[in-house]
Protein backbone atom coordinates (compact mmCIF):
# COMPACT_ATOMS: atom_id res chain seq x y z
CA UNK A 1 0.00 0.00 0.00
CA UNK A 2 2.81 2.37 0.96
CA UNK A 3 4.64 1.45 -2.22
CA UNK A 4 1.47 2.16 -4.26
CA UNK A 5 1.04 5.56 -2.60
CA UNK A 6 4.68 6.45 -3.27
CA UNK A 7 4.36 5.22 -6.85
CA UNK A 8 1.30 7.44 -7.49
CA UNK A 9 3.01 10.41 -5.85
CA UNK A 10 6.08 10.16 -8.06
CA UNK A 11 3.93 9.54 -11.13
CA UNK A 12 1.96 12.76 -10.49
CA UNK A 13 5.16 14.67 -9.74
CA UNK A 14 6.77 13.43 -12.95
CA UNK A 15 3.69 14.24 -15.05
CA UNK A 16 3.46 17.68 -13.48
CA UNK A 17 7.06 18.43 -14.35
CA UNK A 18 7.19 17.15 -17.88
CA UNK A 19 3.68 17.06 -19.25
CA UNK A 20 2.46 20.27 -20.88
CA UNK A 21 -1.02 21.54 -20.21
CA UNK A 22 -3.32 19.87 -22.75
CA UNK A 23 -5.85 22.63 -23.35
CA UNK A 24 -4.61 26.17 -23.12
CA UNK A 25 -6.59 29.37 -22.78
CA UNK A 26 -5.63 31.62 -25.70
CA UNK A 27 -6.57 35.27 -25.21
CA UNK A 28 -7.01 37.87 -27.94
CA UNK A 29 -6.05 41.31 -26.70
CA UNK A 30 -5.44 44.69 -28.26
CA UNK A 31 -6.89 48.16 -28.82
CA UNK A 32 -10.45 48.60 -30.13
CA UNK A 33 -11.04 48.01 -33.86
CA UNK A 34 -7.75 46.18 -34.39
CA UNK A 35 -9.56 43.07 -35.65
CA UNK A 36 -9.51 40.72 -32.66
CA UNK A 37 -13.02 39.42 -33.26
CA UNK A 38 -12.44 39.26 -37.02
CA UNK A 39 -9.42 37.03 -36.39
CA UNK A 40 -11.28 34.98 -33.77
CA UNK A 41 -14.14 34.56 -36.25
CA UNK A 42 -11.76 33.45 -39.01
CA UNK A 43 -10.21 30.81 -36.72
CA UNK A 44 -13.57 29.61 -35.39
CA UNK A 45 -15.08 29.45 -38.86
CA UNK A 46 -12.04 27.56 -40.21
CA UNK A 47 -12.04 24.96 -37.44
CA UNK A 48 -15.48 24.84 -35.81
CA UNK A 49 -17.76 26.07 -38.58
CA UNK A 50 -19.26 28.97 -36.63
CA UNK A 51 -18.20 32.47 -35.70
CA UNK A 52 -17.74 33.80 -32.19
CA UNK A 53 -19.05 37.36 -32.40
CA UNK A 54 -20.18 40.37 -34.41
CA UNK A 55 -17.80 42.76 -36.09
CA UNK A 56 -18.34 46.30 -37.33
CA UNK A 57 -16.50 49.50 -38.14
CA UNK A 58 -17.88 51.10 -34.99
CA UNK A 59 -15.26 50.77 -32.22
CA UNK A 60 -16.05 48.70 -29.15
CA UNK A 61 -18.34 46.28 -31.01
CA UNK A 62 -17.14 43.56 -28.62
CA UNK A 63 -18.12 44.74 -25.18
CA UNK A 64 -18.12 41.40 -23.33
CA UNK A 65 -15.52 38.67 -23.12
CA UNK A 66 -16.52 35.94 -25.59
CA UNK A 67 -15.40 32.31 -25.48
CA UNK A 68 -15.19 29.32 -27.73
CA UNK A 69 -14.30 26.15 -25.87
CA UNK A 70 -12.24 23.33 -27.42
CA UNK A 71 -11.21 24.90 -30.70
CA UNK A 72 -9.14 22.23 -32.38
CA UNK A 73 -6.62 23.18 -35.03
CA UNK A 74 -5.09 20.45 -37.20
CA UNK A 75 -2.30 21.93 -39.25
CA UNK A 76 0.57 20.20 -41.09
CA UNK A 77 0.20 17.03 -39.06
CA UNK A 78 0.05 18.86 -35.71
CA UNK A 79 -2.99 19.29 -33.46
CA UNK A 80 -3.77 21.92 -30.89
CA UNK A 81 -6.89 22.33 -28.76
CA UNK A 82 -7.54 25.54 -26.91
CA UNK A 83 -10.17 27.77 -25.38
CA UNK A 84 -10.41 30.92 -27.46
CA UNK A 85 -11.03 34.04 -25.39
CA UNK A 86 -11.96 37.15 -27.40
CA UNK A 87 -11.81 40.29 -25.28
CA UNK A 88 -13.13 43.85 -25.61
CA UNK A 89 -10.54 46.29 -26.93
CA UNK A 90 -8.61 48.10 -24.23
CA UNK A 91 -8.57 51.89 -24.30
CA UNK A 92 -7.81 54.67 -21.86
CA UNK A 93 -10.77 56.78 -22.94
CA UNK A 94 -14.32 56.19 -24.14
CA UNK A 95 -16.38 59.07 -25.54
CA UNK A 96 -19.98 58.42 -26.51
CA UNK A 97 -19.79 61.29 -29.02
CA UNK A 98 -17.37 59.18 -31.09
CA UNK A 99 -20.13 56.60 -31.58
CA UNK A 100 -22.56 59.30 -32.72
CA UNK A 101 -20.20 59.93 -35.68
CA UNK A 102 -21.31 56.46 -36.85
CA UNK A 103 -24.95 57.57 -36.84
CA UNK A 104 -25.84 56.15 -33.44
CA UNK A 105 -28.45 58.08 -31.48
CA UNK A 106 -27.25 59.81 -28.29
CA UNK A 107 -29.01 57.36 -25.96
CA UNK A 108 -27.62 54.33 -27.81
CA UNK A 109 -24.16 55.91 -27.93
CA UNK A 110 -24.17 56.54 -24.18
CA UNK A 111 -25.33 52.97 -23.52
CA UNK A 112 -22.58 51.63 -25.80
CA UNK A 113 -19.98 53.79 -24.01
CA UNK A 114 -21.05 52.47 -20.61
CA UNK A 115 -20.88 48.87 -21.86
CA UNK A 116 -17.48 49.54 -23.41
CA UNK A 117 -16.02 50.78 -20.10
CA UNK A 118 -17.32 47.68 -18.31
CA UNK A 119 -15.88 45.56 -21.12
CA UNK A 120 -12.43 47.09 -20.70
CA UNK A 121 -12.45 46.35 -16.98
CA UNK A 122 -13.56 42.77 -17.67
CA UNK A 123 -10.88 42.40 -20.33
CA UNK A 124 -8.15 43.38 -17.88
CA UNK A 125 -9.46 40.96 -15.24
CA UNK A 126 -9.35 38.10 -17.79
CA UNK A 127 -5.57 38.50 -18.14
CA UNK A 128 -5.34 36.23 -15.09
CA UNK A 129 -6.96 33.40 -17.05
CA UNK A 130 -4.79 33.49 -20.17
CA UNK A 131 -2.07 30.89 -20.75
CA UNK A 132 -0.94 32.63 -23.94
CA UNK A 133 -2.01 35.81 -25.68
CA UNK A 134 -2.28 37.02 -29.23
CA UNK A 135 -2.02 40.81 -29.30
CA UNK A 136 -3.81 42.08 -32.38
CA UNK A 137 -2.62 45.45 -33.65
CA UNK A 138 -4.00 47.41 -36.59
CA UNK A 139 -1.01 47.60 -38.95
CA UNK A 140 -2.34 50.87 -40.42
CA UNK A 141 -2.18 52.63 -37.03
CA UNK A 142 0.73 53.85 -34.91
CA UNK A 143 1.96 50.79 -32.99
CA UNK A 144 3.68 52.89 -30.32
CA UNK A 145 0.46 53.66 -28.45
CA UNK A 146 0.72 53.37 -24.68
CA UNK A 147 -2.20 50.92 -24.64
CA UNK A 148 -0.20 48.45 -26.76
CA UNK A 149 2.89 48.93 -24.61
CA UNK A 150 0.93 48.55 -21.36
CA UNK A 151 -0.87 45.39 -22.54
CA UNK A 152 2.36 43.73 -23.66
CA UNK A 153 4.27 44.91 -20.59
CA UNK A 154 1.58 43.39 -18.40
CA UNK A 155 1.75 40.06 -20.21
CA UNK A 156 5.52 39.95 -19.85
CA UNK A 157 5.28 40.77 -16.14
CA UNK A 158 2.86 37.85 -15.74
CA UNK A 159 5.19 35.62 -17.84
CA UNK A 160 2.45 34.99 -20.40
CA UNK A 161 3.88 34.20 -23.87
CA UNK A 162 2.89 36.69 -26.55
CA UNK A 163 2.42 36.63 -30.30
CA UNK A 164 1.91 39.99 -32.01
CA UNK A 165 -0.34 40.05 -35.04
CA UNK A 166 -0.28 43.03 -37.37
CA UNK A 167 -3.74 42.93 -38.93
CA UNK A 168 -5.21 44.64 -42.01
CA UNK A 169 -2.09 44.12 -44.15
CA UNK A 170 -4.42 44.14 -47.16
CA UNK A 171 -4.78 47.91 -46.76
CA UNK A 172 -2.35 50.28 -48.49
CA UNK A 173 -1.62 52.23 -45.31
CA UNK A 174 -0.50 49.05 -43.51
CA UNK A 175 3.13 49.16 -42.39
CA UNK A 176 4.12 45.84 -40.87
CA UNK A 177 7.79 46.87 -40.64
CA UNK A 178 6.80 49.67 -38.26
CA UNK A 179 5.02 47.12 -36.02
CA UNK A 180 8.11 44.88 -36.13
CA UNK A 181 10.34 47.86 -35.27
CA UNK A 182 8.08 48.79 -32.34
CA UNK A 183 8.29 45.30 -30.83
CA UNK A 184 11.65 43.85 -31.91
CA UNK A 185 11.81 41.27 -29.09
CA UNK A 186 8.55 39.60 -30.13
CA UNK A 187 7.42 37.50 -33.03
CA UNK A 188 5.24 39.57 -35.35
CA UNK A 189 3.00 38.06 -38.02
CA UNK A 190 1.21 40.15 -40.63
CA UNK A 191 -2.25 38.97 -41.68
CA UNK A 192 -5.54 40.07 -43.04
CA UNK A 193 -8.21 38.50 -40.84
CA UNK A 194 -10.90 39.85 -43.16
CA UNK A 195 -9.50 38.17 -46.30
CA UNK A 196 -7.63 35.28 -44.70
CA UNK A 197 -4.22 36.44 -45.94
CA UNK A 198 -1.11 34.73 -44.52
CA UNK A 199 -3.07 32.50 -42.16
CA UNK A 200 -0.60 29.62 -42.67
CA UNK A 201 2.23 31.61 -41.11
CA UNK A 202 -0.17 32.68 -38.36
CA UNK A 203 -1.13 29.09 -37.49
CA UNK A 204 2.53 28.03 -37.43
CA UNK A 205 3.20 30.87 -34.98
CA UNK A 206 0.24 29.83 -32.83
CA UNK A 207 1.72 26.35 -32.48
CA UNK A 208 5.05 27.86 -31.43
CA UNK A 209 3.22 30.11 -28.95
CA UNK A 210 1.30 27.19 -27.46
CA UNK A 211 4.56 25.34 -26.77
CA UNK A 212 5.70 28.23 -24.56
CA UNK A 213 2.40 28.37 -22.66
CA UNK A 214 2.37 27.40 -18.98
CA UNK B 1 -19.48 70.19 -35.61
CA UNK B 2 -18.09 73.42 -33.99
CA UNK B 3 -14.39 73.40 -33.18
CA UNK B 4 -13.64 73.38 -29.48
CA UNK B 5 -10.60 75.37 -28.43
CA UNK B 6 -8.60 74.76 -25.30
CA UNK B 7 -9.13 77.79 -23.08
CA UNK B 8 -6.26 77.14 -20.72
CA UNK B 9 -4.74 74.23 -18.92
CA UNK B 10 -2.55 73.48 -15.92
CA UNK B 11 0.49 71.25 -15.97
CA UNK B 12 1.21 69.57 -12.67
CA UNK B 13 4.80 68.39 -12.43
CA UNK B 14 4.97 65.49 -9.97
CA UNK B 15 8.41 64.46 -8.70
CA UNK B 16 8.74 60.70 -8.17
CA UNK B 17 9.34 61.23 -4.47
CA UNK B 18 5.69 62.33 -4.14
CA UNK B 19 4.52 58.80 -5.00
CA UNK B 20 7.55 56.74 -4.00
CA UNK B 21 6.21 55.68 -0.60
CA UNK B 22 2.62 55.15 -1.74
CA UNK B 23 1.23 51.71 -2.52
CA UNK B 24 -0.19 51.00 -6.00
CA UNK B 25 -3.76 51.85 -5.07
CA UNK B 26 -2.74 55.16 -3.45
CA UNK B 27 -0.58 56.10 -6.45
CA UNK B 28 -3.40 55.62 -8.91
CA UNK B 29 -5.83 57.43 -6.61
CA UNK B 30 -3.47 60.40 -6.30
CA UNK B 31 -2.95 60.66 -10.06
CA UNK B 32 -6.65 60.44 -10.82
CA UNK B 33 -7.51 63.04 -8.19
CA UNK B 34 -5.19 65.49 -9.99
CA UNK B 35 -6.53 64.57 -13.43
CA UNK B 36 -10.13 65.04 -12.28
CA UNK B 37 -9.18 68.66 -11.53
CA UNK B 38 -8.52 68.93 -15.30
CA UNK B 39 -4.76 69.08 -14.90
CA UNK B 40 -2.12 67.44 -17.05
CA UNK B 41 0.43 65.49 -15.02
CA UNK B 42 4.08 65.19 -15.92
CA UNK B 43 5.37 62.50 -13.61
CA UNK B 44 9.07 61.99 -13.09
CA UNK B 45 9.55 58.26 -13.55
CA UNK B 46 6.88 55.76 -14.42
CA UNK B 47 4.33 53.50 -12.85
CA UNK B 48 4.80 49.75 -12.75
CA UNK B 49 2.95 47.99 -15.60
CA UNK B 50 0.39 46.57 -13.20
CA UNK B 51 -0.19 50.13 -11.89
CA UNK B 52 -0.71 51.39 -15.45
CA UNK B 53 -3.33 48.67 -15.89
CA UNK B 54 -4.92 49.61 -12.59
CA UNK B 55 -5.00 53.23 -13.77
CA UNK B 56 -6.91 52.15 -16.89
CA UNK B 57 -9.36 50.09 -14.80
CA UNK B 58 -10.01 52.89 -12.33
CA UNK B 59 -10.30 55.41 -15.18
CA UNK B 60 -12.95 53.27 -16.85
CA UNK B 61 -14.86 53.00 -13.58
CA UNK B 62 -15.02 56.81 -13.49
CA UNK B 63 -16.05 57.36 -17.13
CA UNK B 64 -19.79 57.91 -17.25
CA UNK B 65 -19.94 58.36 -13.47
CA UNK B 66 -18.07 61.67 -13.33
CA UNK B 67 -19.71 64.38 -15.43
CA UNK B 68 -17.67 65.30 -18.49
CA UNK B 69 -14.91 62.75 -17.78
CA UNK B 70 -14.10 60.67 -20.85
CA UNK B 71 -10.91 59.05 -19.70
CA UNK B 72 -7.24 59.86 -20.01
CA UNK B 73 -4.45 60.04 -22.51
CA UNK B 74 -1.27 58.41 -21.32
CA UNK B 75 2.26 58.21 -22.64
CA UNK B 76 5.55 57.11 -21.13
CA UNK B 77 8.84 58.30 -22.54
CA UNK B 78 11.87 56.25 -21.62
CA UNK B 79 15.38 57.05 -22.80
CA UNK B 80 16.48 54.48 -25.35
CA UNK B 81 19.74 52.65 -24.96
CA UNK B 82 20.42 51.96 -28.61
CA UNK B 83 22.61 55.00 -29.32
CA UNK B 84 24.58 54.89 -26.08
CA UNK B 85 28.21 53.88 -25.92
CA UNK B 86 29.12 50.85 -23.82
CA UNK B 87 30.33 52.88 -20.80
CA UNK B 88 27.23 55.02 -20.91
CA UNK B 89 25.02 51.91 -21.09
CA UNK B 90 26.84 50.47 -18.08
CA UNK B 91 26.46 53.67 -16.02
CA UNK B 92 22.82 53.90 -17.03
CA UNK B 93 22.23 50.26 -16.07
CA UNK B 94 23.75 50.79 -12.63
CA UNK B 95 21.71 53.95 -12.07
CA UNK B 96 18.53 52.10 -13.05
CA UNK B 97 19.35 49.25 -10.69
CA UNK B 98 19.74 51.75 -7.84
CA UNK B 99 16.87 54.16 -8.40
CA UNK B 100 14.54 52.37 -10.81
CA UNK B 101 13.14 54.06 -13.91
CA UNK B 102 13.19 57.60 -12.56
CA UNK B 103 14.72 58.78 -15.84
CA UNK B 104 11.41 58.04 -17.56
CA UNK B 105 8.70 60.65 -17.99
CA UNK B 106 5.00 59.86 -17.77
CA UNK B 107 2.44 62.25 -19.17
CA UNK B 108 -1.19 61.74 -18.21
CA UNK B 109 -4.00 64.12 -18.96
CA UNK B 110 -7.77 64.19 -19.13
CA UNK B 111 -9.07 63.18 -22.57
CA UNK B 112 -11.28 66.29 -22.50
CA UNK B 113 -8.12 68.43 -22.83
CA UNK B 114 -5.65 66.11 -24.57
CA UNK B 115 -7.30 64.70 -27.67
CA UNK B 116 -4.38 62.55 -28.77
CA UNK B 117 -0.80 61.62 -27.98
CA UNK B 118 1.31 60.24 -30.78
CA UNK B 119 4.64 58.79 -30.00
CA UNK B 120 7.42 57.10 -31.83
CA UNK B 121 10.93 56.23 -30.62
CA UNK B 122 12.17 59.79 -31.19
CA UNK B 123 9.36 62.04 -30.04
CA UNK B 124 6.01 62.51 -28.41
CA UNK B 125 3.39 64.89 -29.84
CA UNK B 126 0.51 66.04 -27.72
CA UNK B 127 -2.65 67.29 -29.42
CA UNK B 128 -5.15 69.45 -27.60
CA UNK B 129 -8.57 70.82 -28.53
CA UNK B 130 -10.65 69.48 -31.43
Amino acid sequence: MVIRILKNFFKRLFEGMFQRKKHISLGFYGPPNAGKTSLANRICKDWTGEEIGKVSKVPHETRNVQFKEKVEINFKGKALTFKLVDTPGIATKVDYEDFMKFKLKKKDAQKRAKEATHGIIESIKWLDDADAVIVVIDATQNPYSQVNITIIGNLIARKIPVLIVGNKVDLRKADLKRVEAAFPEYEVVGISAKYGKNMEEFYESVFKLAKKAR
Amino acid sequence: MAKKSVKGFTIHFLPYIEIEDLDSSQRVKKLLSIILKNKIIILQGRLRVEEETRLIEDTMALVGNVKGFKGVELAVMTPGNEKRRIMSKLKHGIARALIGEQDALTIIGPASIITDMRRDPKKLEIFMGK
